[in-house]
C-alpha cells in the first residue's frame, strides 16, 4: 500500500496539494484575493477616499451600470468598497495572525523545551487566558485605546494565542522525546542547535497549517468586532461596511446589496483560507483515505487489472 | 490519577482561575478613562454637587484600594486609609452579597436586570445548541461513514461554508429575507404592544420572533460540531477494534452505534461543555441582529451606553460560564473515559 | 506422517491472489496464485518476513481486506461452497462462526470503552441463535476459564489487562462461537518472551482439547517449530514452499526456506557466527522479472532472473516454487 510522498520541498508540496481539489479551490480564492488587493486602485471603478457629492437619490441606490453593486448609505460605490476591503481585511488577518503565532510560538517551544515548572506555568497562563472572554475584554481595551486598526489588529493578535501555543508546546514534546534528540544531546548538541535543526523542522509544518487558520479566525473576529461597533470607523472593512449598513437604516431601505455583498466577501476569503488550511493539514498530517467501513468504489483511483498487457508491461 | 484527586485538583484551579477573574474584573473597569460618574450622566447642567451626590451614591468617592505603602509590613497603618472602606473591597463584599451594583443606565440593580435577560438568551441558545449538537452530530457520523462520497463531499463543502459565515451576517440575511419574504418579525422577542387571548397565543408570537434566530445559530454550530465529529469518527473507525466488530460479523448498523459512536463521544463531549461556556458571547452577535432581549444584547446595549457596572458584572458572569463549563467538560470526560475513571 | 493425516479437509485454498490499488504507484500485487490446505485439527504455520502477503492472504479469507484490496483470482472451500462467492451478508455469517481471527497486536483490537466480558458476549450473542443474558454469561465464564482468566475480570475494561492477558482475551473471544477454524496473526510478537510460551502452550491445548484448527501467521519458526503440524513459508506475495513440519526443518528445498533456517540460531552450536539474508524483500509494486527471490537467492541462474518458477508437487504433501527442484 503506497504513502504519501514526502513533501520536503515546495513542488512536492505542490504536487501532493494538487491532488487535494477542495485544496487548489482554497488557494485560488485566497490568491484572487491577494490580486484584488494588490491591484485594488486598477480594478476598482471609484476611489471610496474621493469625496462625492451626493443627492437623496444616490444613497442606497440599486446596482445599476454606473455602480455594479449600488452605493452605501453615503452614497459610495459598494463595490469598490469591496475591492478596497480587501487591503483592510488581509492587512489586519496578517499581522494580527503575525503577532498571535510570534507568541503563541514562543511560549510553545519555550514551555515544551524547557519543560518542568515553567512549562507548568506557562499553560496555566494560557488556560487562564482562554477563559477571559474575549468580547468584553476587547471592548473595555478599545474602549481605553482609540479605536484604530492598529490598536484592533495588537488586541486580536494578543487574544488569539491560545490556540498556537498549545499546538507548538505538544509538538515540541513529542520530538524531545524522540530518541535522536537524546542521541543529539549525548554528543553535546547545544539547545540552539537542537531547535534549529531538530524541534524547528518538525513543529513548523503544523505552524503552517495553524497561520491559515489563525488569519481566517483574525478576519471574523475583525469583522464581528466592526459590526458590533468596535471597529475604526475610518477605514472601510467588510465588517465595517455591514455596521454602517445594519445602523443607518440599509434594512429598512431595504438595500440587499449592501447587506450581502460584504458579507459574501467575507465568507469567501475565510472559506479560501479555511479549504486551504485543510488542504495544508491533510499533506502534512496525512490521514488514511479509507477505513474498516469503506465501501465507496469511487475511492480507488485507479484500479490497474491484473492483465497479460500489464504483466509484459512490468517484463519489459 | 486517582478519582478524587484529579476531580480536586481540577476543582482548585477552577477556583483558582475565579479568583483572578473576579480581581481582574474589579480593575479593568477602573482603569477605563474619565470618571465613571461623569460617563454615567448625561446632563452637562448637572450642577456639582449633583455630580458629587451621584458619585457618593455608586460608592466612587472612596479609595479604589488600599494604598500601596501599607503593603510594606514596616510602615503598617501609616497610610491612613482603612481597607475596608476602599473600593476593592466593597466590590468583594457585595460579590458574597450577591450584588453587582447598580446599572448606570437604568439605576436598577445589574443583578436583576441580568436575571431578566438570562432566561430570554436560555430560551434562544437553549434549543438551537441541542438541534446542532444533534444534527451536526449525525450530519458528522453519516459523512465519516461514507467518507469520500458524494454524501460525504456535499456535507463537508457545507459545513465548511457554515465555519466560515460570520454568525451576524448570516442572521442578516436570514432577516433580510425572512421578513421581506416570509413576513416573519424583524426583531424583538414579541410584538410589541400586542395582547394575547391566551398565553398559547403569546407562546406563538415568540415562537414566530424566535424561529429566525435559532435556525442562524443552529446552522452555525451545526458546521463546527459536524467537522469535529467528522473527524472524530474518521479516527475510531480506522482503529482496530473496528475491524474487529467487523471481523465478528456485527452489523454496521451495530458496529456505528456501539463500538465508534462511544469512542468518538469522548471527545465530542469536551468540546461541545467548551463550547456552552462561550455560548453567551457568540450570542451577543445573533442578539443584536433580531434584537433579542438577552444577555448578548445587553452586552451591546451596555457597550454603547457606557454603562460600567452592568459591563462589569456581565463580564463576571461570562468568564464565571466559561471556567464552569471547563470544569463540567473535565469533569464529564472523567466520569465517560473508563481509562481514567478506573484509573 | 503427521498427526492429521487421514482428517477431513476443512479448508482449501486454491490460486489466491490478491491486489491492492493505489494512487500513483500502479497494483501492488500482495498475494500471487497461493494455494494451502487446513485439515480438522491441524495448525498450518505461515511463515515469512514483514511485508511478504501473509496478513493480506489471511484477511483476504475472511474478505475482511481494505477498500484498496482486491481479490482478483483463486477460491476459496469452505464447507463445500466457495467463500468468495457469498454475498456480504452470507459471509458475515460465516465470520467468527465458523472461522474466526486473532488479530495482530492485541492491544487496540479490544474496545476500550466496553468491558471485556461484554465484547466477547457480543461475539456469542451475534451468532448464537437463541441467547440470552444468562446463558451469554455461562459462555462468557467458560471461555475465560478456557483461556486462564479469572472470571472476575470479564467486568474489568481492555487498559486493566496486561498485554499477554488481552491476547488471552482475544483468544477467549475468538472461540466464543466454537468455530472450526481460528486464524492467530503474529499472536506473540510485542510479547516477553515468558508470555509467548505461554500463548503457544495456550493455542496447542486447545487444539487438542476441542480440535480446533489453527492458522499460526509468525515470522518465527521457532513457533513453528513449537506448534505447527504444516508451514507455508511465503516470500513476496508467492508460495515458496510448502510441506509438512518435519520435512520443512528436515529436508527444506526452497533456497529462502534453507536461508531461513539457517538464520535460526542453533542452541547445539553456539560458536557458529549468526548469518542473515543479504538484501531486502522486494517491493510489490516493483516486482522484479523472473522468480521474487532471484535477486537475493545464492542459487540463481539465468533462467531465474527472466523466468517465474512454478509450484512443483515434490511429494504428497510437499511443493516448492523453484527451477531447481522442477522436475526436468
Amino acid at each position: 500500500m503506497s504513502e504519501q510522498t514526502q513533501t520536503t520541498s515546495l513542488r512536492g508540496l505542490w504536487a501532493s496539494l494538487k491532488r487535494n481539489p477542495m485544496a487548489v479551490a482554497g488557494l485560488f480564492m485566497v490568491l484572487f484575493t491577494v490580486l484584488l488587493a494588490l491591484f485594488a486602485p486598477l480594478l476598482a471603478p471609484y476611489n471610496p477616499k474621493e469625496s462625492v457629492r451626493v443627492t437623496v437619490d444616490d444613497i442606497y441606490a440599486a446596482p445599476s451600470s454606473a455602480h455594479w453593486l449600488g452605493t452605501d448609505d453615503a452614497g459610495k460605490d459598494v463595490f469598490s468598497n469591496l475591492i478596497y476591503g480587501t487591503r483592510v481585511s488581509l492587512t489586519v488577518g496578517f499581522f494580527a495572525a503575525f503577532i498571535s503565532l510570534a507568541i503563541g510560538g514562543t511560549i510553545g517551544l519555550v514551555a515544551g523545551f524547557v519543560g518542568g515548572r515553567v512549562e507548568n506555568l506557562l499553560m496555566r497562563f494560557t488556560d487562564v487566558i482562554l477563559v477571559i472572554p474575549d468580547l468584553p475584554l476587547i471592548m473595555v481595551l478599545v474602549a481605553l485605546t482609540k479605536p484604530s486598526l492598529v490598536n484592533i489588529i495588537i488586541v486580536i493578535g494578543i487574544l488569539g494565542w491560545t490556540g498556537t501555543a498549545r499546538l507548538v508546546r505538544s509538538q515540541t514534546l513529542s520530538v524531545k522525546e524522540r530518541k535522536f534528540v537524546l542521541r543529539a544531546r549525548s554528543i553535546g548538541a547545544g539547545n540552539f542547535y537542537l531547535i534549529r535543526r531538530h524541534i524547528f523542522p518538525s513543529v513548523f509544518p503544523l505552524m503552517m497549517v495553524n497561520t491559515v487558520l489563525v488569519i481566517s479566525l483574525a478576519i471574523l473576529e475583525e469583522s464581528s468586532l466592526a459590526f458590533i461597533g468596535l471597529g475604526d470607523p475610518t477605514t472601510l472593512s467588510w465588517g465595517q461596511m455591514l455596521n454602517f449598513a445594519f445602523t443607518r437604516g440599509g434594512m429598512s431601505s431595504g438595500a440587499w446589496w449592501a447587506l450581502i455583498s460584504p458579507g459574501f466577501a467575507i465568507v469567501w476569503v475565510v472559506l479560501g483560507l479555511t479549504l486551504l488550511g485543510q488542504g495544508l493539514e491533510q499533506v502534512f498530517n496525512p490521514r488514511l483515505e479509507w477505513h474498516h467501513l469503506s465501501k465507496a468504489k469511487r475511492m480507488v483511483r485507479r484500479i490497474i487489472t491484473r492483465s497479460v498487457e500489464s504483466d509484459k508491461e512490468e517484463a519489459s | 490519577m486517582r478519582g478524587y484527586r484529579y476531580l480536586l485538583n481540577k476543582i482548585a484551579w477552577a477556583c483558582l482561575t475565579v479568583l483572578f477573574v473576579i480581581v481582574l474584573n474589579f480593575f479593568l473597569f477602573r482603569i477605563l478613562p474619565g470618571d465613571p460618574a461623569r460617563a454615567g450622566i448625561r446632563d452637562p447642567r448637572m450642577t456639582v454637587q449633583a455630580q458629587e451626590a451621584i458619585r457618593v451614591r455608586f460608592g466612587l468617592d472612596k479609595p479604589v484600594i488600599n494604598c500601596f505603602e501599607s503593603l510594606n509590613p514596616l510602615r503598617l497603618g501609616k497610610c491612613g486609609v482603612n481597607p475596608l472602606d476602599t473600593q476593592f473591597f466593597i466590590y468583594i463584599r457585595n460579590l458574597f452579597r450577591g450584588e453587582l451594583g447598580f446599572s448606570y443606565h437604568t439605576n436598577r440593580p445589574v443583578v436583576d436586570m441580568i436575571g431578566e435577560r438570562l432566561w430570554n438568551t436560555i430560551l434562544l441558545t437553549g434549543p438551537a445548541q441541542i438541534l446542532s449538537i444533534v444534527l451536526g452530530m449525525g450530519l458528522g457520523l453519516l459523512a465519516a461513514w461514507k467518507a469520500h462520497t458524494a454524501i460525504d463531499y456535499a456535507s463537508l463543502i457545507g459545513s465548511l461554508v457554515a465555519w466560515s459565515v460570520p454568525t451576524f451576517w448570516l442572521g442578516i440575511l436570514l432577516l433580510f429575507w425572512g421578513s421581506s419574504k416570509l413576513g416573519l418579525p424583524i426583531g424583538g422577542k414579541m410584538t410589541a404592544g400586542a395582547t394575547y387571548a391566551s398565553t398559547a397565543e403569546q407562546w406563538l408570537d415568540v415562537l414566530r420572533h424566535m424561529l429566525l434566530p435559532t435556525i442562524t445559530f443552529t446552522i452555525v454550530y451545526m458546521g463546527e460540531y459536524m467537522l469535529y465529529m467528522r473527524s472524530a469518527v474518521l479516527e475510531v473507525l480506522a482503529e482496530d477494534y473496528t475491524l474487529t466488530a467487523k471481523a465478528k460479523g456485527l452489523k454496521t448498523s451495530r458496529i456505528l452505534r456501539v463500538h465508534a459512536l462511544p469512542n468518538a463521544l469522548l471527545p465530542m463531549v469536551t468540546i461541545i461543555a467548551l463550547n456552552l461556556g462561550f455560548i453567551v458571547s457568540g450570542a451577543i452577535f445573533i442578539e443584536t441582529v433580531f434584537s433579542w432581549p438577552g444577555l448578548g444584547l445587553a452586552v451591546y446595549e451596555a457597550l454603547n451606553r457606557r454603562d460600567y457596572p452592568m459591563l462589569q458584572g456581565l463580564f463576571l458572569l461570562l468568564a464565571l460560564s466559561v471556567v464552569l463549563a471547563n470544569l463540567v467538560a473535565e469533569l464529564l470526560y472523567s466520569v465517560l473515559d473508563p481509562r481514567i475513571k478506573t484509573g | 506422517m503427521s498427526r492429521v493425516d487421514g482428517a477431513p479437509l476443512l479448508l482449501d485454498v486454491r490460486d489466491l491472489s490478491i491486489d491492492f490499488s493505489t494512487h500513483d504507484q500502479g497494483a501492488m500485487h500482495a498475494v500471487e496464485n497461493v494455494s494451502f490446505m487446513l485439515r480438522e485439527g491441524e495448525v498450518l504455520g505461515v511463515v515469512g518476513e514483514s511485508g511478504c502477503g501473509k496478513t493480506t492472504a489471511m484477511l483476504g479469507i475472511l474478505r475482511l481486506l481494505p477498500v484498496t484490496g482486491r481479490i482478483v483470482s483463486g477460491e476459496i472451500l469452505f464447507g463445500g461452497r466457495d467463500l468468495l462467492a457469498l454475498s456480504e451478508s452470507e459471509m458475515a455469517d460465516v465470520r467468527w462462526k465458523d472461522i474466526a481471527m486473532i488479530f495482530q497486536g492485541a492491544m487496540n483490537a479490544l474496545n476500550p470503552v466496553h468491558r471485556v466480558g461484554d465484547q466477547i458476549a457480543e461475539a456469542y450473542v451475534q451468532h448464537a441463535s437463541k441467547a440470552d443474558r444468562a446463558s451469554a454469561d455461562e459462555r462468557v465464564c467458560r471461555l475465560l476459564d478456557m483461556v486462564g482468566i479469572s472470571r472476575n475480570r470479564k467486568n474489568q475494561y481492555p487498559h486493566q489487562y496486561s498485554g499477554g492477558m488481552r491476547q488471552r482475551a482475544m483468544i477467549a473471544m475468538a472461540l466464543a462461537c466454537t468455530p472450526q477454524v481460528v486464524i492467530a496473526d503474529e499472536p506473540t510478537t510485542a510479547l516477553d518472551v515468558m508470555v509467548q510460551a505461554q500463548i503457544l502452550e495456550l493455542l496447542k491445548s486447545l487444539c487438542d482439547s476441542i480440535g480446533v484448527a489453527i492458522i499460526v501467521v509468525t515470522h518465527d519458526l521457532g513457533v513453528v517449530a513449537e506448534v505447527c503440524d504444516s508451514v507455508l513459508v511465503m516470500y513476496g506475495g508467492i508460495a515458496a514452499e510448502y510441506a509438512d513440519v518435519d520435512t520443512l526443518f528436515n529436508a527444506a528445498q526452497h533456497p529462502y526456506t534453507r536461508l531461513l533456517l539457517d538464520a535460526f540460531p542453533d542452541l547445539t552450536r553456539p560458536k557458529d557466527r549468526l548469518t542473515s539474508i543479504p538484501g531486502y524483500p522486494p517491493r510489490l509494486n516493483a516486482l522484479p522479472p523472473g522468480c521474487r527471490f532471484a535477486p537475493r537467492c545464492p542459487a540463481a541462474f539465468d533462467r531465474c532472473h527472466v523466468e517465474q518458477p512454478g509450484l512443483s508437487q515434490l511429494g504428497r504433501f510437499h511443493s516448492a516454487s523453484c527451477f531447481l527442484v522442477e522436475p526436468k
